[in-house]
């Protein structure tokens, strides 16, 4: 080659290129982020499918409601008031009932786990029923192994037997007060309806902590960090350069989510939108907040994915009020929900859904979600520092 | 050379040169690029640095040289600001390391290991963002990447993924980038690692263009050979400078010392293992059919002579290597003795060929790794297998000992066959792996006793066997230490043994060499010197061009294809040409890739 042709190295040092923040070198690496986040398969099935798969996960698979729970009614007695409590049984659409003769017969299958429990009714079943009341009328067992449904089963044969009970002496029954209970927010006590919303903030929390973890997490693995570091871009510009491109993906699934709940799975959207993307927008600055801390304290992957799916994923899943019910945990688990900012988002995800632009709820919500964002930022900004040690 | 770039102001800015107690050393010594002034560094108890005093000129080809550990990367990152010095100063080009860091990302380019490119952008998006980085408008500097990408012949890809790139085009977008805003001073760690011979060529062609305009630049290797083409050398070992200045004033001190003995044919390796065991002789390697030795400092060369004459071989004397240089440097290599091979009974085996394979052809989808190898490897063999990275040689090699099912063709070793009897053909060898694949989280009498056991040694056979490489390997002070806590030589040392312990007929070494410094290098292939002695067949892979010259027979392997199969000699023999008289094994390797590529130009020329 001749040597005019070659690049020429040049001593004096531009001015604009030192500058600390170049909003020209901060758009050069929001677009390349953008551009390897399009072309990179398990980024789009983390931001696109994965929220399609949870979101259907939640409405239909998962179910908290309790419907034809498998019991087994052992008719000891065969006597024709015991007949008529075994119809009783029959009847109703929330139980769906195996009839035998000897307990034997259901014993096993309840070991087996095909039937949840067993009511037996007893030899001497007149006998006790003459007696009004001095014995119990049947025998409940229920497989304790699955708590609530045992409870479940034992709530609902009591019932059953009570209402067959009273339906017997009918001119005894008082035509006293009757309870009819109402179900705000979400009459028919469908499951899915508050499922539904808190998916979107399982969704974020994934896309904003664990995507972020990763891709920090693989500059330094694949060596390009220690080239961008090396060039004039400052921490600062990476790392926004970084966080921008997810912060819009995360949005955009949102959007996607919630076209999906309101138009797929009926879940009403009975806030408004502005409302809705505001929150989210809140919400993602402690999820990419985490995720930034997690990539500054490991530069592997596999570490990066674990840590996230331990202090993100999980808690956003089990302490955030999505799945359980805050007010059923013990005092000191309690307490650590405070910690979780899912919880703040899954509880005014519920409200502009069911409930609508409830500013009460939202406000000390976003004040949370904020005040736990800027915490995780300012941890990061500690731990990440421009070198590599 | 067209003009400027537009975005650069034509006025130097004024950067106080902080600490640096010299003032600013572009105007009292225009010629200096670097200054390294007491640079210490540690990484907890590690020093990875130490009392590092040096200086790096513009308009040269600097290289730093040194084993795996010794520092250079630590250095590399020093002098790009990515690292600070425990203490010490480091200005480059004018600027200190520590206080005008800012500067220091502008002045400086810098091409880390595995050149830092994004995969899945395209060559020219990669290029544009460099660029930008470097505050440099990719659309108003057109001319610029039309002569970056003339320059590194990449013009015909812009549009290719830099992840579908093979090695040597990555290397050179890696410098395109690097070369972004012309820095001062270029900073190349390990360019030539994962590149085949004829891109490493093409790299120093350019490297040259760019010094001979003044640019300082800094190349890092850990090839010894790279080193003799540099213009000046920083030699370092253990984290300390070992030598500063020319290569060839390193070697001139071994003037009349460095000979050949030749035509010794078969029995080179008895040949060195004697010579090294003579008090006069400091070093000394097979090379091709001939042994090379290096004579101590003040040692006459009666004793040397005396021996050729009664081995019968031709005493030459031939111009010193940096290597040699490098081994006196430290004090000389171990001796020619193996302990190893000494405890080992000559090996017996059913048939003259250990190994062998017929048309082995592996497919993964439409990829061809291997493509219709054939060849036999006779009992005590050293067998080496070379060619550039993605040719094949890794999945050859995996199908040989079973750990790969080939698509179609056969292989046997010791006459089984490994697709029937996979378990028992796995008994009959050794196998080193890349990186030594030691158990990180067992401690080193552990790995012993795991390899023992999963070899089918127990009792009293076990126990002894282990004691026995113990000793060998000077492993009593380690034993209860992890081996990712070893000295790399070391870690190479216990994967060697356990590898050997159950003494298998036939050994496999899967780059057993890389990143181990020289002087453990010479004693890895005293073992397997000795061991090919007794008879145990062994077959290697390396990039080391010179340990080529160590194996009786060589495969080069090119695009999945066997595309040469001959001794070392005669490898380089084909090579010769008038303007290269005594070809290296490199330039062996270059000639024979070049000869395909032409043959292959020709047939797709034809096939059209």
């Amino acid at each position: 080659m001749n040597s005019t042709n070659g690049p020429r190295p040049d001593h004096r040092v531009p001015l604009e290129a030192m500058r600390r923040f170049d909003p020209k070198r901060l758009w050069a690496l929001v677009l390349k982020e953008s551009l390897q986040a399009m072309r990179d398969p398990s980024t789009l099935l983390i931001a696109f499918v994965l929220p399609v798969v949870l979101l259907f996960l939640f409405a239909y698979a998962v179910s908290l409601d309790v419907r034809a729970v498998r019991i087994g009614v052992v008719q000891e007695s065969e006597s024709a008031s015991a007949h008529s409590l075994a119809a009783a049984f029959a009847g109703t659409r929330y139980l769906d009932v195996t009839f035998a003769h000897d307990r034997r017969e259901v014993a096993d299958r309840v070991v087996s786990g095909s039937l949840r429990g067993f009511v037996v009714i007893p030899q001497d079943f007149e006998q006790r029923l003459a007696n009004r009341g001095a014995q119990p009328l049947v025998q409940i067992i229920t497989d304790g192994s699955q708590p609530n449904t045992a409870n479940y089963v034992t709530n609902y044969a009591q019932g059953v037997v009570q209402t067959w009970r009273d339906g017997l002496g009918v001119e005894a029954s008082r035509a006293g007060v009757t309870l009819e209970p109402r179900y705000w927010f979400n009459a028919e006590l469908e499951s899915r309806r508050s499922l539904v919303p808190g998916a979107i903030a399982i969704v974020m929390t994934i896309i904003g902590t664990m995507l972020t973890a990763l891709v920090v997490a693989r500059e330094w693995e694949r060596g390009t960090m220690e080239a961008v570091l090396s060039t004039p871009a400052s921490v600062a510009e990476i790392l926004i350069g970084k966080l921008l491109p997810y912060f819009a993906l995360g949005m955009l699934s949102t959007l996607g989510a919630t076209a999906l709940a309101v138009f797929i799975f009926d879940v009403p959207l009975r806030g408004s939108l502005a409302a809705l993307l505001l929150l989210s927008a809140t919400f993602m600055v402690p999820a990419l907040g985490q995720g930034l801390l997690i990539s500054s304290v490991t530069r592997n992957q596999f570490l990066a994915a674990q840590i996230a799916l331990f202090s993100g994923f999980l808690p956003a899943f089990m302490l955030s009020g999505f799945l359980y019910e805050i007010d059923a945990m013990p005092a000191p688990i309690r307490a650590i929900t405070w910690l979780i900012p899912a919880r703040y988002f899954v509880s005014s995800l519920k409200t502009i859904f069911l409930a609508g632009d409830i500013w009460a709820v939202f406000v000390p919500n976003l004040l949370a979600m904020a005040g736990i964002g800027i915490l995780f930022f300012l941890l990061a900004k500690r731990v990440t520092r421009k070198n590599l040690e | 050379m067209p003009g400027k770039p537009p975005t650069r102001t034509p006025k130097a800015v004024e950067v106080e040169p902080g600490s640096a107690t010299s003032g600013p050393p572009r105007d009292t010594d225009s010629e200096v690029a670097v200054v390294i002034n007491g640079v210490n560094k540690h990484f907890g108890s590690v020093h990875a640095l130490q009392g590092l005093n040096a200086r790096i000129r513009y308009g040269r080809l600097t290289g730093l040289v040194g084993p795996d550990g010794a520092g250079k990367t630590t250095l590399m990152r020093i002098l790009t600001g990515l690292l600070a010095p425990n203490s010490g100063h480091a200005v480059v080009a004018g600027f200190d390391v520590v206080d005008d860091n800012n500067a220091i990302h502008v002045a400086t380019g810098y091409m880390p290991q595995r050149f830092g490119l994004y995969e899945d952008l395209s060559v020219m998006e990669n290029m544009r963002l460099y660029a930008q980085l470097r505050g440099m408008d990719a659309d108003r500097n057109a001319d610029l990447f039309a002569e970056l990408l003339d320059f590194t012949r990449l013009a015909p890809f812009t549009e290719r993924l830099a992840g579908k790139l093979s090695g040597g085009m990555k290397q050179k977008l890696g410098l395109a980038c690097a070369l972004m805003a012309r820095p001062a001073v270029l900073l190349l760690d390990e360019p030539g690692v994962g590149v085949d011979p004829v891109s490493r060529q093409d790299l120093w062609r350019m490297v040259q263009a760019l010094t001979d305009e003044g640019m300082a630049v800094v190349w890092s290797t850990a090839y010894l050979d790279e080193a003799e083409r540099c213009d000046s050398v920083l030699l370092l070992n253990e984290g300390q400078l070992a030598y500063d200045g020319p290569p060839g004033e390193l070697t001139a001190r071994l003037t009349n010392r460095s000979f050949r003995l030749e035509q010794v044919g078969d029995q080179r390796r008895a040949v060195l293992a004697e010579a090294l065991d003579l008090e006069s002789v400091s070093d000394g390697v097979i090379q091709g059919a001939g042994v090379r030795v290096v004579l101590r400092a003040h040692a006459g060369t009666e004793q040397i002579a005396a021996f050729a004459g009664r081995a019968d071989a031709q005493l030459r004397a031939v111009p010193a290597r940096f290597e040699d240089a490098f081994i006196d440097l430290l004090g000389g290599g171990p001796g020619g003795t193996s302990a190893l091979a000494e405890g080992l009974s000559p090996v017996e085996l059913a048939s003259d060929v250990a190994v062998s394979c017929r048309d082995l052809t592996k497919r993964f989808g439409d990829f061809t790794a291997t493509d219709t190898v054939s060849f036999e490897v006779r009992k005590g063999e050293i067998f080496g297998l070379l060619g550039p990275n993605g040719a094949g040689k890794s999945t050859t090699f995996k199908m040989l000992c079973g750990l790969l099912k080939p698509t179609s063709g056969e292989a046997h070793v010791v006459g089984l066959d490994l697709r029937r009897a996979t378990g028992a053909a796995k008994g009959q060898l050794g196998y080193m792996a890349q990186k030594f694949s030691l158990y990180g989280l067992l401690s080193v009498r552990q790995n012993l006793e795991f390899s023992a056991g999963v070899y089918g040694l127990d009792g009293a056979a076990r126990q002894a066997r282990i004691e026995e490489m113990v000793d060998i390997f000077g492993l009593q002070p380690w034993l209860s230490a992890a081996p990712d806590s070893l000295p790399l030589g070391y870690k190479q040392r216990l994967a060697l043994a356990c590898a050997v312990m159950h003494r298998p007929p036939v050994l496999f070494l899967d780059e057993p060499t890389s990143g181990v410094d020289p002087i453990t290098r010479r004693e890895f292939w005293t073992h397997i010197n000795g061991l090919a002695r007794k008879g145990v067949t062994v077959m290697v892979t390396t990039h080391f061009m010179d340990e080529a010259e160590y194996c009786d027979r060589v495969a080069m392997l090119y695009r999945a294809r066997l595309i040469a199969l001959d001794t070392p000699d005669a490898l380089k023999r084909g090579a010769v040409s008038d303007t290269r008289p005594d070809p290296t094994m490199e330039d062996a390797f270059i000639h024979l890739v070049e000869a395909e590529d032409l043959a292959d130009e020709a047939r797709s020329g034809a096939a059209a």
